[in-house]
Formats: C-alpha cells, sequence, structure tokens
C-alpha cells in the first residue's frame, strides 16, 4: 500500500512537472522568445507640430492633411487619418495628444475577425489582410478605441488603421511617425523597455508626469503606451477595464461546445419521456 | 415521356416535372391587390439601390458612420428578424420534443416562415458587407477565426437553413409527388429538428453575445454580461407573437386553403401560445430586473434614456405580458392578437436599443438611417412575402397533404 503510494506520487509528480514545463521544453531552445513592440508617446514633449500624420500619410499612400489643431477641436482618424493629434485644455494649460490605434496585446477586433484578416503578429503590431476580410465591420464594432476605420465610398473597401509600419519594421526600420518626431515624443521599443523608460521619467520628474502609464495595464495592455502631465480623461481617454476585451465573450464561447454535447441528449430524452402522451398519433411528418 | 423516370408526379395528372413546373411558376389570383401596388414599387426601387451600393459603395446608400458601423441593415434585417424567426425552434420543440401535437397544423408555416426569413435576411447580411466576394472565408479551412462570436453566428445560419429545409422538405416532396423522398425526408425529421433547437438556443443567444465586447458602447442599461441570455429568452416570444401574428394574417388571406378541422383548432393554439408567451415574457421581465438591480443602475433611471428605458420594460413587456395572461384566462382572441402586436414592437425596440439606439448613444454624430437603407429593408421584407405567398399557395403548408401521406404514414 505504502509503495503503491509512493509510486503513484512519483508518477504524479513526474506527469505534473511535464504538464507544467513540457510546452518550453519541447519548444525549440535555441529560438529567442520575441518580444511584442510597442511605442512610447509622451504627451509632454510633444509639441503638435504634425510630421506624424504628414508621414504617416505619405508613407500609407493617404491624401497628406492640411487641416491644423485647433485646441478643443477634436478631429478624429478616420479612413484618410490612421493617426490625428488634437490638443486639450487641461488644468496645467494645453496639451497634446496623438491618437491612433492601440496594438492591443489581446485585441478585440482580431478576437471579433471571423476570417483572421485583422490579426496580432508575433511582433507585435495588430494588421489587416485585404484578402481575407469580408468587410463585416465587427472589429469596428468590437474595438473599445473606435480605431479600426472602413472606405465607405469604395466599391472595394478596405479597413484603414495604424499597423505601426509593419512592413517597415520587416525591414528593420523603426515605424515612421516615430523616426520622424522632431520633439522626440514618440520611442520605439520592446514594451518591456517602453514601460521601464516610462517609470523612469515619472520617478526622475515627478512634477512634470502624472504617475500613470496609460495602455500597461488598460484594456489587458497596449502596444501603445502614454504619458502625460494631467489625468487622461483631460485629454478625452475614458478609463477602461484592466481585463482584456476579448475575455468579456470568452465565457460565451467556453459554454458552446457543453451545450452542443449536452442539448441533443437532453432533447431527445424529454422527447422520450414525454411519448406515451399521445401515442395513438401519427409522428414523423 | 419515353424515360419513366420523369414521370414522377402521378398525383400532379401525370404531368412530366418540367411542364408542371413551369406550370406552378405562374402567378395565381389577381395581380392588383393593394399589398402587389405597395410592394411592387418598393421591391424594384429596392433592387435599383442595392445596384448602387456595390457600384458605388455602402456609404453611397447608407448613413452608418466610422463610429456606428452597423445600421439598420444589421440591426433590424438581421438582429431583429432572427429573433421573430425563433417561432420555429419554439414550435417544433413542443411539437416534436414535448409531443404536444395540438400545434402539429402550424408547424410547417412557421418552419417555412423561419427558413425564408433566415435565408432573406443572411441575404440582408451579404447587403452589408463591404467586401462581399471573400464571404466564402469562414466557411473554408484557411481563415477560421474561432474567437469569434460572428464566426459561430455564420455556421449556425448555414447550418440552420440547411435543418429548416430538411424540416420542411416533406411538403416539397408532397408537392412534386415523390413518394419515396418524402418517405425518407420524414424520416429525417426528430434528427434536424433537434439538431435545429440546439443551434437555435446558440445563436440566438449568440447574436446577444456579438455585443459582450461593446462594453463601454452600449449604454449600461441595455448593456449586461447577460445580454445572451436576455435575448434567447426573448427570441421565444418574439418567434411566437410571429406565429400568432402571421397566423391571424394568413386566416384571412389563404382562408381556402385551411381545412375546416384546423380553422376551427386556430383558436385553442392561439390560446396555448398566449400562455407561454406570458410565462416566458415574466421570465423575462423578472430577469431584466435582475439585471437591473444587480447592476445597480438606479442612477440612469431619471435620464431621458432611463425613460426610454422604462418605456419599453413598462410599456413593451411587462403590458403584453399581462394582455397575454388576462386574454388567456378569458379566452379573448381578439386581445392575443393585440399583445402579440405590442410585444413585437417591444421586440423592435429592444433590439434596436441594444444595437443602434443605445450603442453609442454619446456619439457627436448620431445615425439616423437614410430613406434608401428603409426601402431596401422594406424591399428585402417584401421579397420574402412574395416567395412566402408563392409556396404556400401551391404546396401543402396549410392545406392537408395529399392522400397518398396518411397510406404512407399507416
Amino acid at each position: 500500500m505504502n509503495l503503491d503510494r509512493k509510486k503513484f506520487l512519483k508518477v504524479l509528480g513526474v506527469t505534473g512537472l511535464s504538464l507544467a514545463v513540457g510546452k518550453e521544453s519541447t519548444g525549440a531552445p535555441n529560438e529567442a522568445p520575441v518580444e511584442f513592440k510597442g511605442i512610447l508617446y509622451d504627451s509632454t514633449r510633444c509639441a503638435g507640430c504634425q510630421t506624424c500624420e504628414t508621414v504617416c500619410a505619405e508613407v500609407n499612400g493617404l491624401p497628406v492633411p492640411t487641416e491644423t489643431i485647433e485646441t478643443g477641436v477634436i478631429r478624429n482618424t478616420d479612413d484618410q487619418h490612421r493617426t490625428v493629434v488634437n490638443s486639450f485644455k487641461t488644468s496645467k494649460g494645453d496639451a497634446f495628444l496623438k491618437k491612433q490605434c492601440m496594438h492591443c496585446n489581446e485585441p478585440a477586433c482580431a478576437a471579433a475577425c471571423l476570417t483572421q484578416a485583422m490579426y496580432k503578429t508575433k511582433e507585435g503590431p495588430v494588421v489587416w489582410n485585404g484578402d481575407k476580410c469580408m468587410g463585416c465591420r465587427y472589429c469596428m464594432v468590437s474595438c473599445p478605441f473606435d480605431i479600426p476605420r472602413f472606405e465607405y465610398h469604395s466599391a472595394n473597401p478596405k479597413i484603414e488603421k495604424c499597423n505601426m509600419c509593419y512592413a517597415r519594421l520587416g525591414e528593420g526600420q523603426k515605424p515612421a511617425c516615430v523616426e520622424n518626431c522632431p520633439a522626440e515624443a514618440l520611442m520605439f521599443g520592446t514594451r518591456r523597455e517602453l514601460i521601464r523608460e516610462a517609470r523612469k521619467r515619472i520617478v526622475e520628474n515627478p512634477d512634470q508626469y502624472f504617475d500613470h502609464i496609460y495602455g500597461e495595464n488598460e484594456a489587458g495592455g497596449t502596444g501603445y503606451l502614454y504619458l502625460s502631465a494631467v489625468p487622461f480623461e483631460e485629454l478625452g481617454l475614458k478609463p477602461l477595464q484592466k481585463e482584456s476585451y476579448p475575455s468579456l465573450s470568452k465565457g460565451f464561447l467556453y459554454s458552446v461546445p457543453s451545450v452542443f454535447v449536452l442539448w441533443p441528449a437532453i432533447l431527445l430524452g424529454i422527447r422520450e419521456a414525454t411519448k406515451n402522451n399521445n401515442s395513438n398519433i401519427i409522428e414523423n411528418e | 415521356m419515353s424515360n419513366k423516370e420523369f414521370i414522377v408526379a402521378k398525383d400532379n395528372d401525370g404531368k412530366s416535372i418540367l411542364k408542371f413546373l413551369i406550370g406552378e411558376l405562374k402567378p395565381r389570383g389577381k395581380f392588383l391587390t393593394p399589398f402587389n401596388i405597395i410592394s411592387f414599387p418598393v421591391m424594384i426601387i429596392g433592387l435599383f439601390l442595392i445596384i448602387i451600393r456595390f457600384w458605388k459603395g455602402l456609404g453611397a446608400v447608407s448613413n452608418v458612420t466610422q463610429d456606428i458601423p452597423w445600421g439598420l441593415w444589421k440591426g433590424f434585417n438581421v438582429v431583429t428578424g432572427v429573433a421573430f424567426a425563433g417561432g420555429a425552434f419554439v414550435v417544433t420543440f413542443m411539437v416534436y420534443i414535448l409531443n404536444i401535437h395540438k400545434y402539429h397544423s402550424i408547424v410547417r408555416i412557421t418552419v417555412l416562415n423561419g427558413f425564408l426569413a433566415y435565408m432573406f435576411y443572411a441575404g440582408a447580411l451579404i447587403l452589408d458587407l463591404g467586401r462581399p466576394w471573400h464571404i466564402i472565408n469562414p466557411l473554408i479551412g484557411n481563415s477560421f477565426g474561432t474567437s469569434s462570436v460572428l464566426f459561430l453566428i455564420a455556421w449556425h445560419f448555414m447550418l440552420y437553413m440547411v435543418a429548416q429545409l430538411i424540416e420542411f422538405s416533406p411538403a416539397i416532396a408532397e408537392w412534386l409527388g415523390a413518394k419515396r423522398m418524402r418517405k425518407v425526408l420524414s424520416g429525417m425529421t426528430v434528427a434536424t429538428v433537434i439538431f435545429g433547437i440546439t443551434l437555435s438556443t446558440l445563436h440566438q443567444s449568440g447574436l446577444g453575445a456579438l455585443y459582450l465586447m461593446a462594453k463601454d458602447k452600449i449604454h449600461p442599461l441595455w448593456y449586461s454580461e447577460f445580454i445572451p441570455i436576455t435575448f434567447f429568452v426573448s427570441s421565444i416570444f418574439a418567434g411566437l407573437s410571429m406565429v400568432i401574428f402571421e397566423g391571424s394574417i394568413s386566416r384571412r388571406v389563404f382562408f381556402n386553403l385551411i381545412s375546416e378541422d384546423n380553422y376551427r383548432s386556430h383558436d385553442d393554439i392561439v390560446i396555448g401560445l398566449s400562455k407561454i408567451c406570458s410565462v416566458t415574457m415574466f421570465a423575462y421581465f423578472f430577469l431584466q430586473v435582475l439585471v437591473f438591480v444587480h447592476g445597480q443602475r438606479w442612477e440612469y433611471l431619471n435620464t431621458p434614456m432611463g425613460y426610454w428605458y422604462l418605456t419599453e420594460m413598462l410599456g413593451f413587456v411587462l403590458l403584453p405580458m399581462l394582455l397575454f395572461l388576462f386574454s388567456y384566462k378569458n379566452r379573448n382572441i381578439g386581445l392575443v392578437k393585440v399583445a402579440a402586436f405590442i410585444t413585437m414592437i417591444g421586440i423592435i425596440l429592444n433590439r434596436l436599443n441594444v444595437s443602434i439606439i443605445g450603442y453609442r448613444w454619446d456619439a457627436a454624430v448620431r445615425y439616423i438611417p437614410s430613406w434608401m437603407e428603409l426601402i431596401v429593408t422594406f424591399a428585402v421584407i417584401f421579397t420574402q412575402i412574395w416567395i412566402f405567398r408563392w409556396v404556400v399557395n401551391r404546396l401543402p403548408v396549410l392545406r392537408e397533404s395529399p392522400s397518398w401521406v396518411n397510406e404512407q404514414n399507416n
């Protein structure tokens, strides 16, 4: 009995261990782990020069924006503007905020996409594949930041949104907005480095910054991270839940297989149980 | 006809199947009825607008915006229309699972109504797709977006249409006089009914689950993690109200097709349905109250959206529930119809409140459907009614099955 128990525990331990580490140990050990890349936007450094808007349009073949920034007038991203900079009246004077795709760690748009046209790359950017998209616009409904935009006036419409210059990243370059920002308000790097850098800035200049990194936990963590001098609500950013948005529909999706197994069995059972109610009446019709 | 294979329609005076079908295609009855005079131009203009929509893009016809990407075609045709088509799974549940044979005479017309509703509302979905030529992508293997609720709904729509077609197919076989085919097809009924109810449970609730990720965009009075359940429960009485409504119209329009027995049993069926409606509506109302209290939403009540919420809950859920109950106790058929009508408006309100009115209620630019969207919506509904009428006039849907069916069953 004792021996058996010992043996049993041993087997249990080995099984548990291999279950716990099995995934890592079977993977290729030589491959360096890829970390999500992201961009840190420091609102206190942004001068509102709109260079990012201009280069973004040039790189992506969109019309170069001509509108200028006006405090209090909110411009929005649309099918011709993948990024916009707005100016807000805040408790510490006028401040700018750049808006574009946040490149969530667990993007709602990608979870919503029924063709996997929208997906999170292993490098970090969330990108759109026109060969798969059927234009249902469920990504637009699901995105908590209202980012994916649709070309309503085209017979072959595309979804427009920032893709962190995914093609440029492949060539070893930085995203166009980061590379051309004259005020160095944008910084490109792995998400881990960026959070460290953001913390450092807050610690070194506690008077200059509001003590919060927007995007560190919002919506389950985002690839774009924001620093600001004032609470983020003053810059038009709503407080969002800490859990990722796809987690909201997880419960429903997990219940689907059980319903598929249980329902037919239950229905058949009820049918058999009620069969004798009117056994003389014809059944199949 | 030298080939005996083609002479399947013995009951149709031995005509060949081709001649028979061509004969059946011809319109019957008067053409210049008030319904035709209204619906025909709408369908023609609708067709014209659909051509513009595919030629110039969605924005040429529809008022949907970047912030509110789903308009009337999704919020009304799909989300609301499918709730109304829920009658099919409820009635087949009662007849084939609970073995309540009282409702047998309305199975076919309900299933036909459900099938056509799905066909046309899934069709309306195609109108709304920006890149419809990729519609096959979620169905072929390389692009399964299994984490998407919409993926589930797309598959369920397709499978459920097949299930409903099989459920209805004995009527087609009877129409064609295909005796052996009818026997095979009617043998599949119970299996497809069970499959169909399972699918309906999941996609009726799935239409609500679509909006789970839009947590910050839907007004808190209409958003809760229980949307899938409230959508499912309300689809039961939405579908049955549609059955009552459609039945009261069919009785007038197709009175010459309905046998005397069925004509007489109709009142009994309506009374029975009104009881089921009142019970499920009570469950639904109770659930909504729980969600409201549990979510501590008192602060929203004294706002314009709060009054709108109370209108929906009291005027279009509680009131028709009491009317159903009252008319069931007093066997008042007229009142049941009134209650069914109010319930249907309530369902439209509820689905639109989630999908359009309460969706981004704070947006700078509100979405109001264009007249062109409305015309297309009505064109879709009218086309469905035209086909429905065509089928009911020819197939044994309301009328009795041919005599050989009884021999087959015995």
